[in-house]
């Protein structure tokens, strides 16, 4: 009898876990596709660097203050869809930047080809191996508040060397997460597919901003 | 100095802000890693790192 009840248990869970697998999955797919639509209307308007500050500020302050209030309830999609709709919007001008370099069109597509590669592959990893890697919480937001001051820093000292070394060690950091982030949703440290979605959309974000930068560095524009 | 300097300082700080209390509870709750761990972690780092120089390579 017990063994009965046990293994329901555990079916439960599996499923519990495979529906918020699908539902994180399908929404960060659709907010990718909203966030790319949202960001060739940014490129296509020539909006001003100043539009990317704005952007991500009031994309933190939804991430702050209503998605808290907003996750388990319908009204969180649409709050999920505003930070990611936001947050591709203040791609514009970056995307703009790269795109008037003569190989411009050719870095932002390995970006992005990249970061889809590297995404799929930790996922999959993840997923696969069913490893639990929340032992990495403590390193990883450290680390980020490490990257994080010393990029506060470089705002004034503006040293190229060190932005690069910073946008290496993001790459590597938002990997780390996507690790952490996927694990998390295997392994019962997250049950929200809302919170999940703007978690990994964050991760793939930092990581594709980042690669963009390496990649500038690289093909020497 | 310029205004994305300024603005870009102001939302760095706000991050700092928000994560510092998020990072001092993870550091004090996250669990010990177990033994393989680490290495289960490093390996697909290093494979990043590794696909990320071939494509600043190629570009």
């Amino acid at each position: 009898m017990a063994t009965i009840l046990s293994n329901s248990r555990s079916q439960t869970g599996v499923l519990a876990t495979n529906k918020l697998l699908r539902n994180t999955y399908m929404l960060l797919s659709m907010t990718l596709l909203f966030s790319a639509l949202t960001a060739t209307a940014s490129v296509f308007m020539q909006m001003p660097p100043i539009t990317y500050l704005l952007s991500l500020g009031g994309a933190m302050l939804l991430m702050w203050l209503a998605l808290p209030r907003t996750a388990n309830s319908s009204a969180g999609l649409a709050v999920v869809f505003a930070i990611t709709g936001l947050m591709g919007f203040g791609l514009g001008p970056i995307l703009n930047n790269y795109l008037s370099l003569a190989n411009g069109p050719q870095i932002i597509a390995t970006a992005l080809g990249g970061t889809g590669v590297i995404f799929l592959g930790l996922s999959g990893y993840a997923l696969t191996t069913r490893r639990d890697f929340s032992f990495l919480g403590g390193f990883l937001f450290v680390g980020l508040l490490v990257v994080l001051g010393a990029a506060l820093l470089n705002i004034f000292l503006a040293i190229p060397a060190m932005s690069l070394a910073l946008s290496a060690a993001i790459v590597m950091l938002m990997s780390g997460f996507i690790l952490y982030d996927t694990s998390r949703m295997v392994n019962g440290g997250v049950d929200n597919y809302i919170v999940a979605t703007v978690q990994l959309y964050v991760n793939i974000f930092n990581l594709f901003i980042s690669l963009l930068h390496l990649l500038g560095f690289a093909s020497n524009d | 100095m310029d205004w994305m300097k300024i603005g870009s300082a102001i939302l760095l700080g706000m991050l700092l802000i928000l994560l510092f209390p998020q990072a001092r509870h993870m550091l004090k709750h996250s669990p010990d890693a177990e033994p393989g761990d680490w290495r289960a972690f490093i390996l697909p780092l290093l494979a990043v790192g590794g696909f990320v120089a071939l494509l600043m390579w190629l570009v």
